[in-house]
């Protein structure tokens, strides 16, 4: 994976002086809180309900097992001895001191990380897919593109006080497993004549108004991609609606301006950037290229495993998918327990994962857009020790993609803007549908709960959305069906009015049982109600 | 505390500026205030009729203006590029980095702090119109 040079951890480090003393100017007061606000925004430094929430970069979901330590050292020195896996393969700690967030920064520098652009209205960290580098069906490794993504978004001067945020996703195969066109700029590496380059949508988001991010350029090349994306940008920053943040992600403008008028001003716009000297030379992305080689697998590995244990199998059929390498498999660690909080882990379930990262899988590990870690690289004949080592710390659910595998936001538990609670409702889904035998007959059903309309638990997305809101002082859960955040991208509509706890609950039972009753050969959940349609499901809930 | 920083050797440009709609209706003026939202594109025909162009921050939030100046710069434009209204000091190293080499703000500055946030990062990753070379230039000469 990729290693700073001199330059990069100078600016890492430079940041960390700089933040620390901003904080100094902030607690001697020189700084009001509304001064202190967009500095803090940029390091992703949040005032939530009842404390700072410190968000730390993990780019593209890639890392080692020495900074995936250093995220359990934070946690235990800093926090309550866990940490929060986030829908953008980010970490977030929900505990923190002002005064302690240098050397935390400090401490995340020393292990070439950062939360540099975690929040605030700039490009946030580039998401890529979990399994880039291993996955059998990729054209290219993504995140090389990511990198360069990377280190051309950080500190960029034009583009950090945009109408809203911005979230970039790279993926290089077409399964998607990054909700790619969810992202304000989704870029699917592609070949064209033998060339290597990148397919643009451009205008995806969820939050309060979904859509899909239309195709706005089929080929970017490699020596392009950064004009290409700063057109889009630029355009963006000077057209997108500052007048009501809840119309300015760059969503709405192309939608507003639709995707033809906004496509032919980036494109009159790219033009122009071609002649400005933009783009890295192609060695640049080469030499970033060589640091995602592959390991030094071994050729000789045997695709033989012996599932004679069936709890074993169950974990190996439920929560490895195909390596490109003979030999090799990718395994899923759920952080989705009986009763637990999706993408919570504890320090020492941190340092269990990055010493198991280092025995068994070079080194690497990815956190996914669903809260669940992996495992790139393991061994078949390594996947039995692995497995049990993982049981005897709680980290071997095997419900990958299951029902009780679902994306959760923090909600009113921590969250300021949330108006229900989504963690004790993910919890009691878990227990409800807990038996292992039920969720695999039900088999992928992407379940995805958020708190509040801003939809940070991407309900939208979800082959069964929940949407927590606030009526009349009361905490209500409305029920959607349909969405998708894979390359079979669709949005989930609402059945109708919504439900207490228990009761959206008993509504999930009645929508999976007719599931089982109407689907046909191996349909999945969202195949039968694509067929079916909205109308038998409301029946069913509503009579 | 300073209320005006400039960081170029020629004399201030003592004209006042005027609004975009009124620098396109007349044509002797050489000094423009452009509000955030304002094409600056309108004016690239009459760069070099101009000697001061004021670009307009409402609110720190509105990044408009580092567009436009990018722009103008892009274009050529060699003259003053002034930010006004609320730029804070701990912007100013990005507006210098897109070409503004002038300052209003609403609210004095104080110039330590600017001088100490301007020499911080000794690196950028970016090439904009400040003609920096970005970190990939020095990577691969």
């Amino acid at each position: 994976m990729y290693q700073y040079d001199k330059y990069d951890q100078q600016m890492v480090d430079t940041r960390v002086a700089e933040f620390r003393d901003q904080v100094e100017r902030r607690l001697a007061g020189e700084l009001t809180e509304d001064q202190f606000k967009p500095l803090r925004l940029m390091n992703g430094l949040y005032l939530q309900l009842h404390a700072y929430m410190l968000r730390v970069a993990i780019p593209y979901g890639t890392l080692n097992s020495k900074q995936m330590r250093m995220l359990g050292h934070i946690a235990r020195k800093y926090d309550r001895d866990y940490g929060h896996f986030t829908t953008r393969q980010n970490i977030q700690y929900n505990w923190i001191k002002l005064e302690d967030a240098p050397d935390i920064l400090a401490d995340l520098a020393s292990v070439e990380m950062h939360a540099i652009q975690t929040s605030g209205n700039c490009i946030r960290n580039i998401s890529s897919d979990q399994y880039a580098g291993a996955a059998a069906d990729e054209i290219a490794d993504p995140r090389p593109w990511a990198e360069i993504l990377r280190q051309w978004s950080s500190f960029h001067p034009e583009f950090s006080y945009l109408p809203r945020k911005f979230k970039i996703a790279v993926i290089a195969s077409d399964e998607d497993r990054a909700a790619m066109r969810l992202h304000d700029i989704g870029i699917q590496l592609v070949h064209k004549n033998g060339e290597l380059g990148a397919k643009f949508y451009v205008g995806g988001g969820m939050g309060r108004t979904p859509m899909i991010a239309p195709e706005i350029r089929d080929f970017v090349p490699a020596d392009e991609l950064i004009s290409y994306a700063e057109a889009c940008l630029r355009v963006y920053n000077r057209y997108g609606r500052r007048d009501n943040k809840y119309k300015a992600r760059i969503k709405i403008l192309v939608h507003e301006l639709g995707k033809e008028e906004y496509t032919r001003q980036v494109e009159e716009e790219f033009a122009h950037m071609k002649t400005l000297g933009l783009n890295p030379p192609v060695e640049e992305l080469a030499r970033i290229t060589e640091y995602f080689a592959d390991p030094a697998f071994d050729s000789n590995a045997s695709d033989e495993l012996d599932l004679s244990d069936p709890d074993f199998k169950l974990w190996v059929d439920q929560n490895t998918v195909a390596h490109k390498q003979p030999g090799y498999a990718i395994a899923t660690i759920s952080l989705k327990p009986k009763g637990g909080i999706p993408g919570d882990a504890s320090s020492a379930q941190i340092d269990l994962m990055a010493d198991l990262a280092e025995q068994y899988s070079f080194d690497e590990l990815r956190v996914t857009h669903s809260q669940n870690i992996v495992l790139p690289h393991v061994k078949k004949s390594d996947l039995y020790a692995l497995w049990q080592k993982l049981d005897q710390a709680d980290l071997a659910p095997a419900n990958l993609d299951l029902i009780t595998d679902s994306i959760a936001c923090p909600g009113l538990d921590y969250c300021s803007l949330a108006n229900a609670r989504s963690i004790p409702l993910a919890q009691k889904i878990s227990e409800r549908f807990a038996d292992l035998g039920r969720q695999r007959e039900l088999g992928e059903l992407k379940l995805k709960i958020s708190g509040c309309i801003n939809a940070c638990g991407h309900h939208h997305a979800g082959h069964i959305g929940i949407l927590g809101v606030d009526r009349k002082g009361t905490e209500n859960y409305q029920l959607l069906l349909g969405g998708s955040a894979a390359e079979d991208t669709s949005l989930a509509k609402i059945t109708g009015p919504g439900f207490d706890e228990d009761g959206v609950i008993d509504a999930i039972e009645t929508v999976t049982d007719l599931y089982l009753k109407e689907r046909q050969e191996d349909e999945r959940f969202i195949d039968t109600y694509r067929r079916v349609g909205m109308a038998a499901f409301k029946e069913a809930i509503y009579g | 505390m300073v209320e005006a920083i400039r960081f170029r050797d020629d004399d201030v440009h003592e004209e006042p500026a005027v609004s975009l709609d009124a620098f396109l209706d007349q044509s002797n003026a050489t000094a423009v205030r452009i509000e955030a939202g304002e094409d600056a594109r309108l004016l690239l025909p009459l760069l070099d009729r101009l000697a001061l162009i004021e670009v307009d921050f409402p609110v720190f939030g509105d990044g408009r203006g580092y567009s436009a100046a990018q722009i103008l710069r892009e274009a050529g434009y060699k003259g003053e590029l002034r930010a006004s209204g609320d730029v804070l000091v701990d912007q100013i190293a990005y507006m210098r980095r897109c070409g503004f080499d002038a300052f209003a703000p609403d609210a004095p500055i104080d110039a330590r702090v600017m001088d100490k946030a301007l020499e911080l990062y000794e690196e950028v990753y970016q090439s904009t119109t400040d003609s920096r070379a970005p970190i990939w230039k020095r990577r691969h000469g």
